[in-house]
């Protein structure tokens, strides 16, 4: 185990030099995008906001059921089949079949190729599970059914979640899914997310409806309270516009009032609409609603036709400014719930890096004086492997961009202290050795073939346990795992490459030497 | 080096642990842990007040007006430095956190929230599941990883080794009310492989020392096999002590829970590779036909 041929010596060397050199670009600046890479630091150190949020797809699924009763209405007929009393009830659909139809309506329902119940073709699995009792049927979102609308609806949401993020500007937010129902939002460097939560709290559905009694009203109407709480009014139903047909919104000052308003501009299908809406509602008043609150309701005085519009409703500048935002980036599919939020103040962040790296230094000082103590110059040889080990784990961490958290930096301070067991073992074997041989290259050699199990058994079990954190953990123990096992590799790399090397040299060098180690 | 005759004492130390394993479980099935927001949900702030006049008593009286449910505020490293911990936590509401800081500024004066966790309670019971399960997966890790290694009654040594100190480290937790968070799931972890290295470390001397000498019983062989890898054992542990002291004394008070979970296993795991594994082994009377036998087949 003490022969190393020049080729091999030659490649341990470059090796450690590339991977240290990514090391020290962690503290100089080069103008070059490969060579001048920074350990990215999780949210802990630098400080910033992670948010959880969650879909709540209840809204999008009766949304879904309502749309595919009419869709089933009109398929009957087409086939003149006669169905009556629909009932939406319990996530499901239940209607009635005429008693001559019943086998026909089976077999339509579970036909591979149905056209009503899709999606077995692709995915062996009907959009939707029938039950069938007498004449009355029962339809519910079958598994695969419910995990395409939620990725549907997922998709939408994280699209307006990073339109939001993005219009606030902060700097690289990280935007991702999360399962099927969740999205996670990374805000480095915000030490108040009070802003973004209330900009993704709101669903932002913008409707257009007059304010009528209800006899006239052949939509229907439901009463909706005023956004201030103060008071309540009878809507419409019918929504002569919503907020899809808007091209742009922004916050200005209207002349007149001196107040501030959202000013919003439609596309030419708003425009038509809103245009044909207002000129047959000259003196009712147009309700306009977000989130089913009446924001304002003002009187039509004229007919509105150019695709120009102004909401007013007692805005501050910066409220304005928001429901611009939420207007011009679109309505979420459903609502969204914060679950989890963990913030970091930069001062903490900063505090903790000192911390982080002290413990570093002084953990360092501590084993280095210790090997030192214990084994002289094969102290010396284990702290420069040491060492080595320490440029080449932030070196691999730097290369591959890892984060590193704060518990990463426990994990790095617990690599110093674990990664000596290794020459241990190694040097512990050489000594046992060397008292039945006399010839210490042999001894040498053996102890470092002996060793050699045992040191790999104690470093998978380590490294099993990093694997395991790795998939289980999330966020800052993530950043722990990643340095403890990434530290195993190095360890065992500096122990068998550069900690054997420099003992070989110096161990044929010196073999007549007496009590070497 | 002089033989310390361990196995004297195999069978006082295992009274002990018995004995220490039991008190564990006792207080972790009737005191239970103290789980944090992690895990059983709710918000945590870290904050610094101006001036070191707000006390703990005066932090505690503004926020119980507050009417947050079970508020619990903890001294945190300097004096001005304080834990909240509330069970309410709503985080839909943007301004829940700002209200409570407005609020806290009006009685104690200017204050910086310098760190917010609000945890929701589907959020916190599958942060606890999959803790627990990450738990259960490394010790099953574990137990096939040594299964394959060693013949099954080094596997049984092994793991009850782990057991005991797992239970024993978490029941420290439990008797000083020591807080449970997704970091102690970490060291928990990391004390099952440091555990297991350092059981391993002596087995893989047994088993050399089971073919080499055929002859010496078990008893006597375990504790030649403890004194030959003895200054190995020694070294380590005080390397991995020193890196874990530091990171104890100065990683500042977020790593404290996490450098003492650690600690405790590094000294749980250390004890138990001599006094629980190696005992197991002279239990089960391995002898050199045990290894041999599996050799053979």
């Amino acid at each position: 185990m003490l022969y190393f041929s020049k080729l091999r010596v030659f490649s341990v060397l470059i090796f450690t030099l590339i991977i240290s050199y990514f090391t020290i670009s962690n503290f100089t600046k080069v103008d070059d995008e490969f060579f001048s890479k920074n350990i990215k630091l999780g949210l802990d150190l630098q400080g910033g906001s992670y948010l959880l949020l969650e879909i709540d797809n209840e809204p999008v699924i009766t949304q879904r059921l309502q749309s595919k009763v009419l869709e089933f209405k009109k398929f009957f007929k087409d086939k003149d089949i006669k169905v009556r009393n629909f009932v939406i009830e319990d996530k499901s659909i239940i209607f009635d079949v005429e008693n001559s139809k019943i086998d026909e309506v089976k077999s339509l329902l579970d036909d591979d190729k149905s056209e009503i119940n899709p999606y077995f073709q692709q995915y062996k699995s009907h959009q939707f599970n029938f039950e069938n009792m007498d004449t009355s049927f029962k339809l519910e979102f079958s598994d695969y059914g419910l995990v395409l609308l939620k990725n549907s609806s997922l998709d939408q949401a994280i699209e307006i979640v990073r339109r939001r993020v993005d219009e606030v500007g902060t700097n690289e937010p990280n935007i991702l899914k999360r399962g099927n129902d969740r999205i996670l939002v990374e805000l480095p460097g915000l030490d108040d997310p009070g802003r973004i939560k209330s900009l993704l709290g709101k669903t932002a559905n913008l409707t257009f409806q007059f304010i009528s009694s209800s006899s006239e009203e052949t939509f229907g109407t439901e009463k909706l309270s005023f956004e201030d709480g103060s008071s309540e009014a009878i809507v419409s139903k019918r929504i002569v516009l919503s907020g899809d047909n808007l091209m742009d919104a922004k916050p200005t000052m209207n002349n007149q009032t001196n107040e501030t308003v959202v000013s919003f501009s439609l596309d030419r299908v708003g425009a038509k609409k809103f245009g044909k809406a207002t000129s047959n509602g000259v003196g009712k008043r147009l309700a306009i609603v977000l989130d089913g609150k009446i924001i304002s309701a003002p009187e039509v005085r004229e007919p509105i036709i150019g695709g120009n519009g102004q909401i007013s409703g007692n805005f501050t500048f910066q409220s304005a400014t928001d429901l611009a935002l939420l207007l011009r980036s679109g309505a979420l599919p459903a609502p969204l719930n914060i679950i989890e939020e963990r913030t970091v103040g930069p001062d903490l962040g900063k505090d903790s890096i000192n911390a982080g790296i002290m413990s570093l230094i002084i953990g360092f000082i501590l084993v280095v004086a210790f090997m030192f103590y214990k084994y002289r110059f094969f102290g010396l040889i284990a702290n420069l492997a040491l060492i080595s080990n320490l440029f080449l784990l932030v070196g691999i961490l730097t290369l591959f961009e890892a984060t590193l958290t704060l518990p990463g930096i426990a994990g790095i301070i617990l690599t110093v202290g674990m990664a000596v067991d290794a020459n241990v073992l190694i040097f512990e074997r050489i000594k046992e050795e060397l008292k039945n041989e006399n010839n210490s290259i042999v001894a040498f050699d053996s102890g470092y073939t002996k060793s050699r199990t045992t040191i790999l058994d104690a470093n998978i079990t380590t490294l099993i346990a990093a694997v395991i954190l790795f998939f289980m953990g999330s966020g800052p123990i993530k950043g722990f795992s990643i340095t403890l096992g990434v530290g195993i590799l190095t360890t065992l790399f500096s122990v068998y490459f550069i900690a054997r090397l420099i003992t070989a040299y110096y161990v044929i060098k010196n073999k007549h030497k007496e009590k070497l180690i | 080096m002089k033989t310390i005759y361990f196995n004297k004492f195999y069978k006082s130390f295992n009274i002990l642990s018995g004995i220490l394993i039991i008190a564990s479980l006792v207080f972790l099935v009737f005191k239970g842990l103290n789980f944090g927001v992690d895990f059983k949900g709710g918000t945590l702030i870290e904050l610094r007040t101006d001036k070191s006049s707000a006390n703990i008593t005066k932090i505690r009286d503004s926020f119980n007006q507050m009417n947050l449910g079970d508020v619990s505020v903890k001294n945190f490293g300097n004096e001005t430095d304080f834990v909240v911990k509330f069970e309410k936590q709503n985080s839909n509401d943007p301004q829940f956190i700002e209200e409570i800081k407005t609020k806290l500024s009006n009685s104690i004066g200017t204050v910086d929230f310098r760190r917010v966790e609000n945890v929701g309670p589907k959020v916190s019971a599958e942060l606890l599941r999959s803790g627990v399960i990450a738990i259960a997966l490394s010790l099953a890790a574990m137990l096939l990883y040594i299964w394959i290694r060693f013949e099954w009654q080094f596997s049984l040594g092994a793991i009850l080794a782990l057991f005991h100190d797992v239970i024993i480290t978490l029941g420290v937790f439990s008797v000083f009310s020591l807080e449970i968070n997704l970091s102690i799931v970490a060291a928990v972890l990391t004390i099952v492989g440091y555990s297991m290295n350092d059981t391993v470390v002596i087995f893989d001397r047994v088993r050399e020392n089971l073919r080499k000498y055929a002859d010496i019983k078990i008893f006597e062989l375990t504790n030649i096999s403890i004194n030959e890898t003895l200054s190995r054992t020694i070294i380590t542990s005080v390397t991995t002590l020193l890196a874990l002291l530091s990171i104890f004394i100065f990683g500042g008070e977020i790593l404290k829970g996490f450098s003492l979970a650690m600690i405790l296993g590094v000294i749980f795991g250390t004890y138990s590779s001599i006094y629980i594994a190696n005992p197991v082994l002279v239990s089960l009377k391995v002898s050199q036909r045990t290894i041999v036998k599996e050799e053979k087949e």
